[in-house]
């Protein structure tokens, strides 16, 4: 006491000889502690009933179709988080708010990345410091992600990707970054998975394997992935091919394949060079036990018009169909809900972000706290079973990493012209067709 | 097998030939590279899409309509640009017909979107197994197509009184005025049976490939190694050197392996040209 009060003299000293100055000063004194006193009130009277939250999506630019889809879905969950929403099995949707923050609601801060790595950074920033969010979610382009989430570590908020999927983002040694989304990795270790699966259900011996991958980082790195795992899971590479998507022709690589007779294609294609192969599969009447094909050209919206009947049988992975609420009711009950609010239905990347929302919410009225370390304490302790869930998951738990470990893709097949769910097989709303049907045949 | 893969490449080789034969011959004629040439073809194939689309008409039956309407669309590019640059320097033709290609391409996504189409079943839908081998009857039915309308633009160089005019043009164009030939009218000709020719070969193959609007890119790489290769302004040079390719792209891509494909296609074309600059069946 007696040590910090020398310096004090002089400072009181200063508005004896200028007391108009002095009177400002005091008055000054009184109106910043009254200030801050009402800022703390509010803040912390805030802190009761409102917990917000940052998304960074593609509001605008190339993908906004996607942004906006995203933000409808991320707003379904909060709005299902906020108000009692019935009997349903989601995480917090029968009560109002959070409960253990005082039935604080959560509030979504949208920001527009534009599909720019360097905005989804600035906005990121702008978010921590401005808005004062306490997680980020977002950002579907892992480029994007990747920037977003570094400003998150930096500044210790907890960053939560429901969508990015390039296996490198939970790589990195971040101590704040979670993924619920499976990684492409884990969609490819879900083919041999598959595999295995196949044999013991339908009793035969899958042998070999053809990979017809196309040759941008997309289809090389799968090609390395399919080798090991090939390996490691006791398959034989008959034969491994490397193309490039803007081929006018693909029949070498078609004849090279066939002359293989591997039992099964595993494919990577962008939508030309899909529709072309498939083209070309039946110009030389090739039809292996299964075409196993990698998301992309064989998921896009244009390739069951473009090729029509001849895409029949094919298999892909996905990450959630709308079939799957044959199986799971809960699916079925939140779409309406979601069709009734915004006119669409739930589709992957919707599904996982309505899912990520919930997460987090969960996470947050768990630690009771909105204090960035108690969150991120709270998600490392997040275990969510798998009927909580409108993902076809086992559940919802982080390693080390940040990665749930408990997700997995589904396997879909053409059937009558639809992508129908045919694995896993507790989940699959159709029998699988499994061989392929001979071209003659069809 | 490697008879079939013989013949699959003999198929792809005479689509690539009847793209060629339409490149080479505006080049013969005028010495100006058409890089629209490829758009030319997209064109072709969306003739044959949209004639399904809107109208249920089988592109065969599309075929005269699209070539008689890609043949006034060459002879309009003709009139509009190519004519006031014939004497431009090389650098000025290059961009101008670039220009039109970038052109084309972006008018295509803009009026038609950049969505991948494709016409559903066709006249020539289905195979043809004959013993082992099998044939697509579209790739059989674009290969056919292709050969006789080369056929008849040989025939019309050959025998006809305005393709010996052509030819004369293209031999020399001042000793071809002074015979009274009016150059204008015979490049205006070229243009207009060149696009003809890549109008065809698109509305064929529409029948199996994939319709967008970049698609030209994927055939003018090859096609502009068939016209070198063939010799410049060769029309039957340009249609052998489309069947050999054809078969070095398939039957090297199978025993080689198919990335190597186009290092094969390219490394033939590097020897041809090394030994033979003038090409196959170029004049020397």
């Amino acid at each position: 006491m007696s040590s910090s009060s020398p310096p004090a003299v002089p400072t009181r000293r200063i508005p004896l000889l200028d007391p108009p100055a002095a009177i400002g000063e005091c008055a000054g004194c009184l109106r910043r502690t009254i200030l801050a006193l009402c800022l703390l009130l509010a803040g912390s009277a805030r802190a009761a009933e409102e917990v917000r939250i940052g998304m960074i999506l593609p509001l605008t630019g190339a993908a906004a179709s996607t942004g906006l889809e995203l933000r409808n879905a991320a707003e379904l969950a909060a709005e299902i988080v906020n108000t009692p929403s019935g009997d349903f099995a989601l995480p917090l949707a029968a009560g109002k708010g959070l409960p253990h923050l005082g039935g604080a609601k959560i509030r979504l801060i949208f920001a527009d990345h534009q599909g720019n790595p360097q905005l989804g950074a600035s906005e990121a920033e702008r978010l921590i410091t401005q808005e004062k969010v306490v997680a980020l979610l977002g950002c579907y382009f892992s480029a994007v992600t990747a920037t977003a989430s570094q400003v998150a570590e930096r500044h210790g908020i907890p960053f939560l990707t429901g969508e990015s999927s390039s296996s490198t983002l939970t790589r990195r040694g971040f101590q704040w970054f979670f993924r619920t989304t499976p990684h492409d990795e884990l969609f490819v270790q879900n083919f041999f998975a598959f595999l295995k699966d196949v044999e013991k259900k339908k009793g035969i011996k899958i042998k070999t394997l053809a990979l017809l991958n196309e040759n941008t980082l997309f289809g090389s790195e799968t090609t390395k992935l399919e080798e090991k795992l090939a390996e490691e899971n006791g398959y034989k590479v008959a034969e491994k091919i490397l193309y490039p998507a803007r081929s006018a022709q693909l029949t070498s690589e078609v004849q090279r394949i066939k002359a293989a007779a591997a039992d099964v294609v595993m494919q990577s294609s962008y939508l030309g060079d899909a529709v072309l192969s498939i083209k070309t599969y039946k110009e030389l009447g090739y039809a292996p036990s299964a075409l196993l094909a990698n998301d992309a050209g064989f998921n896009d919206s244009e390739f069951l018009k473009t090729v029509g009947k001849d895409a029949e049988y094919v298999l892909s992975r996905e990450v959630w169909a709308l079939d799957l609420a044959e199986r799971k009711p809960l699916i079925r009950k939140v779409n309406d809900l979601m069709e009734k609010r915004h006119g669409v239905s739930f589709n992957g990347n919707s599904a996982r972000d309505f899912t990520a929302v919930l997460v987090l919410a969960e996470a947050i009225d768990r630690a009771g706290s909105t204090a960035p370390e108690a969150i991120r304490k709270a998600l490392r302790e997040t275990n969510l079973p798998a009927d909580q869930l409108i993902m076809p998951w086992e559940g919802i738990r982080f390693d080390a990493t940040g990665q749930n470990d408990k997700g997995a893709g589904i396997i879909v097949q053409v059937q009558g012209g639809k992508y129908a769910t045919v694995w896993p097989f507790p989940l699959a709303s159709r029998e699988i067709v499994w061989p392929m049907p001979d071209w003659s045949k069809r | 097998m490697l008879l079939q893969t013989l013949l699959s490449g003999v198929l792809v080789g005479l689509v690539y030939a009847l793209v060629a034969v339409g490149l080479t011959l505006i080049f013969g004629v005028m010495d100006i590279v058409n890089f629209a040439h490829g758009e030319f073809l997209m064109l072709g194939m969306y003739a044959g899409f949209w004639g399904w689309a809107l109208w249920s008409l089988d592109p065969l039956a599309t075929l005269p309509l699209a070539a008689l309407l890609l043949f006034a669309f060459g002879a309009l590019v003709y009139r509009l640009v190519i004519r006031r640059i014939l004497d431009a320097p090389m650098l000025s033709q290059i961009f101008a017909t670039f220009g039109i290609m970038i052109l084309l391409r972006g008018l295509a996504q803009y009026l038609w979107k950049p969505d991948f189409r494709s016409v559903g079943e066709t006249a020539v839908a289905g195979t043809l197994a004959l013993g082992s081998l099998r044939f697509g009857r579209p790739q059989l039915a674009a290969a056919l197509g292709s050969v006789l309308a080369s056929a008849l633009v040989w025939w019309f160089l050959r025998y006809t009184r305005p393709g010996a005019a052509l030819e004369a043009t293209a031999a020399d164009r001042e000793a071809a005025s002074l015979m009274g030939i009016d150059p204008g009218r015979m490049f205006s000709l070229a243009w207009g049976i060149g696009a003809a020719c890549a109008g065809i070969a698109g509305v064929l193959i529409c029948t199996y490939q994939p319709v967008f609007p970049e698609v030209g890119a994927n055939f003018i790489l090859v096609a502009f190694v068939l016209v070198a290769l063939g010799g410049f302004g060769s029309v039957p040079g340009a249609f052998w050197a489309g069947i050999l390719i054809g078969i070095v792209e398939v039957l090297g891509g199978f025993l080689v392996g198919p990335a190597y494909k186009m290092v094969l296609v390219l490394s033939l074309y590097l020897v041809v040209v090394w030994l033979r600059p003038q090409g196959l069946l170029g004049r020397a």
